[in-house]
C-alpha cells in the first residue's frame, strides 16, 4: 500500500479513536504523545490496529517514538515494514 | 411461535396413540395457545399448538398439500414466503391458504430437502411424506427455533420442547452427566447432547430424515468465513452495505397480521433495530424494557433516552431480587437445562409484560454481538492473540488494561493475577478453543462442588473438545476472530442466548422473538467484513456504529458496552427469599440428586448469604446459580414430572384422523 493511503487510514483511526474534542485536528507531523493524543495503552491499541489492517508484526524494540509518534512516522514505518 | 410434537413409527403400522399426542400438545401449549391441531394415521402422528401470527383465519395446522400426501407441523416464520409463492404457483402448485406454512409444503414438493436453502426465516418443522413413508425434521440456520428428538420404542419422537417427549411415560427421564459437565464448562451442552440421557437436540442448520427404519442426517448451512479479508475496501462501504441489508432484514421481520413491538435494552443493538423499524414503518411503535431495582444492573436511563429519541410508546417491568427468586423455578421448567446466570429470568418477566399488552411478536437486537464482534471474549481473544504473537513481550499484555480499565491492575500483584489469567493457554493459539480458554477455566470452577461419584462419571470426558467435532474444513485457516465467532455462535448463541435466554423464556409467555441480525444474508455478509473493522483497535462493533452514527443519539453509540446481566446469588439470599431455595440446597435434597457435595454447597450458601448485599466473584455466583438450577431441573423433570392431562378432542380445531 502506498504511503499516502496508509497515512489516511491511520489518521482516520486516530481521529476516530483518540480525538474526542471535535475542535482539535491532528496534523501529520504532530507528536501524538506530546499532544496527549495517545497514552501508552493507546499506543498498543494503535499497534493492534496496524497489525490487523496492514498484516504486519511489530516487535517490542520497534515500539519507539521514531516509529510511532506521528502519523507521518507511522506511515513511514508501515511502508518500510511492508516493503521488507 | 408455535409448538410442534409428534412421533413416527420406524417400521410397520399400529393404531395411533391419540391420547399421547394430546398430552404432547398440552405440554407445550404455552408456545401456541390460540389453536391446537392433530393428524393421525397408522404410521405418523403430528401435533401442533399454534400462535396465530400470519393468516389468522386459514393457517391452521397440521396442514397438507393438494392431495393430502404431505403433512406439516411447523413452528416459526418463513419471512420470504410472499416472494416464494408466485414462483411456486408458476411451477403449477395450487394454494388454498395465505399462510407461510403452505409455502413450505409446496416448496418441499418442488425441491425436496433442499427447500430449506430457499427459506429466509426462523423455523423448525416436521414433514410427513405419506407416499414416501418418511418423516423430515429440520431446524433453521442459527438455531432460533428448537427441535428435540429421541428414538425409542420403535418410534422417532420429536417436539419443540423435551417435556413434550416425556409425555410418553415409557421414556426414561435421567440426567446426562456428560451434558452437565459440558454445561459447567461451556454454559451449554454440545448438540445432539441434552441434559437428558437419550434425548437429542437437532443441531442448528441440520436436518434428519427417517425412512424405511433408517435415519439420515445432513447439514445445509453453517457460518463460513473467507481466509483473507479486503482491507482495501474502506470501512464506510462495508457500513453502508450492512445498513442496507439490516434494513431489509427488519422490513421482512415486520411481516405479520398482528402488531409487532420491540425490546429496548439500553444498548446499541436493540437501539439499531428500533431505529430501523422507525425508518421502515413510521406508524406507532411500542417498546418494552426490563428495569432493575439494583442500580448495578439498571439501564433504564438509556432505554428512556432511546424511547424518547424515537418517539415510541414505552413499557417497563421492574425486576428485583424477589421477582427473580420467585420466577426462577418456572424459568428452569422452560429452559429445561441448568443455567449459570439468572439473566434469562428478567427476560421471562419481560415477555410476560409484552403478553399483558396484547402483543405476540417482538423484534430484538440478539445476534449482533456474535456476528459483529461485540463481546469482551472477542476483544480478549484479539488481545491474547496479539500477545501470543510475542509471548515474551513485556509490553503487549498491558493492552489488557484498556479492556478492563476499572480492574485494579495498578497494584503489581493484581496485575500479575490478571495477566496470569489471560496468559493461560497463550501457547494454544492453534487450538480450536483458544478464544474460549478463559471462559472455560472460570466456568469449570463449578465442578469443584460435584460429588466424587459425579466427577468420576465424567472423568473420561474430553470436555474441551465438545464443540471441536465436525468443524468446517477451512476452520484452521481462519483468522482468530472468525474462529472465536464460529465457536461462540455454536455454543453460547445457540445453546444459551437463543434458547434458555431466548425462545424458551419468550415462548413461556406465548411471545415470538424476531432477530434481524440473524437474517442469514446479514450473517453471511458480516462474515466478509474484516476483523479489524469489526473491532477497530479495541472499539467493538465499530462498523455497525459507523453505519448507524447519524440515526442514533451519540450517548448510545459512544457508550461503553455493558454486558446484560441480572443479580445472581443475591436474588436468593434475602430475608424474604422463597423457601424452596433452602430446601433444595439441604443435605436431604442434594443427596436425592447425588450431584453436589452437601458440605461444600452449605459453605457456599452461607458465604453467599453473608454477602447478600454486595458483589461476589463470578465463580461463586455461577456456582450458586448452577447448583440451584440443576437441583430444580432434577426436582421438576426427574423426581416428580408433572404429567400433563389428556386434552379432549373438542379442544382441537384440526383433528384429522386417517388411521384405519
Amino acid at each position: 500500500m502506498e504511503k499516502q493511503k496508509i497515512s489516511e487510514k491511520v489518521a482516520q483511526f486516530i481521529a476516530e479513536q483518540f480525538v474526542f474534542d471535535e475542535e482539535l485536528s491532528i496534523s501529520n507531523d504532530d507528536s501524538l504523545l506530546e499532544s496527549g493524543t495517545i497514552d501508552s495503552t493507546g499506543i498498543l491499541e494503535l499497534v493492534l490496529f496496524l497489525e490487523e489492517n496492514f498484516s504486519m508484526s511489530v516487535e517490542d524494540d520497534e515500539l519507539v517514538p521514531d516509529n510511532l509518534d506521528s502519523i507521518n512516522k507511522i506511515a513511514d514505518f508501515v511502508a518500510r515494514k511492508n516493503a521488507a | 411461535m408455535c409448538g410442534i410434537a409428534g412421533y413416527f413409527k420406524l417400521k410397520g403400522k399400529a393404531t395411533p396413540d391419540r391420547e399421547l399426542i394430546t398430552r404432547m400438545v398440552n405440554a407445550i401449549k404455552h408456545r401456541g395457545p390460540d389453536e391446537f391441531g392433530a393428524y393421525f394415521d397408522n404410521v405418523c402422528s403430528l401435533g401442533q399448538a399454534r400462535l396465530s401470527i400470519i393468516d389468522l383465519s386459514t393457517g391452521s395446522q397440521p396442514l397438507c398439500n393438494e392431495d393430502g400426501t404431505i403433512w406439516i407441523s411447523f413452528n416459526g416464520e418463513i419471512y420470504n414466503y410472499i416472494e416464494l409463492r408466485p414462483e411456486l404457483e408458476k411451477l403449477g402448485h395450487v394454494f388454498k391458504t395465505q399462510s407461510d406454512t403452505e409455502v413450505i409444503v409446496h416448496a418441499y414438493e418442488q425441491w425436496g430437502r433442499d427447500c430449506v436453502k430457499r427459506f429466509n426465516g426462523q423455523f423448525a418443522f416436521a414433514i410427513y411424506n405419506k407416499s414416501e413413508q418418511s418423516l423430515f425434521l429440520v431446524r433453521d440456520r442459527m438455531g432460533i427455533r428448537p427441535a428435540f428428538y429421541t428414538i425409542q420404542n420403535g418410534r422417532f419422537y420429536f417436539a419443540s420442547e423435551m417435556k413434550s417427549i416425556f409425555c410418553d411415560p415409557s421414556i426414561p427421564r435421567r440426567l446426562d452427566m456428560r451434558a452437565l459437565d459440558e454445561t459447567f464448562s461451556w454454559w451449554t451442552s454440545a448438540p445432539p447432547r441434552t441434559p437428558f440421557e437419550n434425548i437429542n437436540e437437532l443441531e442448528a442448520g441440520t436436518w434428519i430424515e427417517v425412512k424405511n427404519g433408517e435415519i439420515t442426517k445432513g447439514r445445509y448451512w453453517q457460518m463460513d468465513f473467507p481466509e483473507s479479508f479486503d482491507y482495501s475496501r474502506p470501512i464506510e462501504d462495508y457500513a453502508a452495505e450492512l445498513k442496507e441489508l439490516l434494513t431489509d432484514a427488519v422490513r421482512l421481520r415486520l411481516r405479520a397480521d398482528v402488531p409487532v413491538g420491540a425490546y429496548l435494552s439500553g444498548g446499541l443493538d436493540s437501539a439499531v433495530i428500533t431505529a430501523l423499524i422507525r425508518q421502515v414503518d413510521k406508524t406507532r411503535l411500542e417498546t418494552f424494557s426490563v428495569t432493575f431495582d439494583d442500580d448495578a444492573f439498571d439501564e433504564s436511563e438509556f432505554q428512556k433516552q432511546m424511547a424518547e429519541h424515537l418517539g415510541t410508546s414505552h413499557h417497563t417491568v421492574s425486576c428485583d431480587y424477589k421477582s427473580i427468586a420467585e420466577s426462577f423455578p418456572k424459568v428452569i421448567w422452560h429452559t429445561e437445562r441448568p443455567i449459570i446466570r439468572t439473566a434469562p429470568t428478567p427476560l421471562y418477566l419481560l415477555s410476560g409484560l409484552v403478553r399483558e399488552n396484547d402483543f405476540k411478536v417482538v423484534l430484538t437486537g440478539e445476534g449482533s454481538d456474535e456476528i459483529l464482534g461485540g463481546y469482551d471474549i472477542y476483544k480478549e481473544t484479539v488481545i491474547r492473540a496479539f500477545w501470543a504473537k510475542n509471548p515474551d513481550s513485556e509490553i503487549r499484555p498491558k493492552l489488557l488494561k484498556k479492556l478492563y480499565p476499572t480492574l485494579p491492575v495498578s497494584g503489581a500483584r493484581a496485575k500479575f493475577y490478571l495477566e496470569q489469567f489471560y496468559k493461560s493457554g497463550l501457547e494454544k493459539t492453534g487450538e480450536y478453543y483458544f478464544s474460549h480458554i478463559p471462559r472455560f477455566n472460570t466456568t469449570s470452577k463449578i465442578k469443584d462442588f460435584l460429588t466424587s461419584e459425579a466427577r468420576n462419571a465424567v472423568a473420561e470426558n474430553d470436555t474441551i473438545m465438545a464443540f471441536g467435532n465436525d468443524l468446517p474444513e477451512k476452520f484452521d485457516s481462519w483468522h482468530h476472530l472468525p474462529r472465536a465467532q464460529f465457536l461462540e455462535s455454536k455454543s453460547l448463541l445457540a445453546g444459551y442466548l437463543l434458547s434458555s435466554q431466548g425462545d424458551r423464556v419468550s415462548a413461556a409467555n406465548s411471545i415470538e422473538g424476531r432477530f434481524p441480525f440473524l437474517d442469514h444474508r446479514v450473517v453471511e455478509f458480516a462474515s466478509t467484513i474484516p476483523p479489524g473493522y469489526k473491532i477497530w483497535g479495541l472499539n467493538e462493533k465499530y462498523v455497525l456504529k459507523k453505519a448507524m452514527l447519524s440515526d442514533l443519539p451519540k450517548e448510545i453509540t459512544a457508550r461503553v458496552k455493558q454486558p446484560y446481566m441480572a443479580p445472581d446469588s443475591n436474588s436468593f439470599v434475602q430475608k424474604d427469599s422463597p423457601e424452596y431455595i433452602t430446601e433444595l440446597l439441604s443435605e436431604v435434597e442434594l443427596k436425592k440428586s447425588g450431584l453436589f457435595n452437601p458440605v461444600a454447597v452449605s459453605k457456599l450458601y452461607k458465604k453467599c448469604s453473608r454477602f447478600a448485599d454486595s458483589h461476589l466473584s463470578f465463580k461463586d455466583n455461577m456456582s450458586f446459580v448452577g447448583i440451584l438450577s440443576t437441583q430444580l431441573l432434577h426436582q421438576q423433570f426427574i423426581e416428580s414430572f408433572p404429567m400433563p392431562e389428556n386434552l379432549p378432542k373438542t379442544a382441537f380445531s384440526v383433528w384429522h384422523d386417517e388411521s384405519q
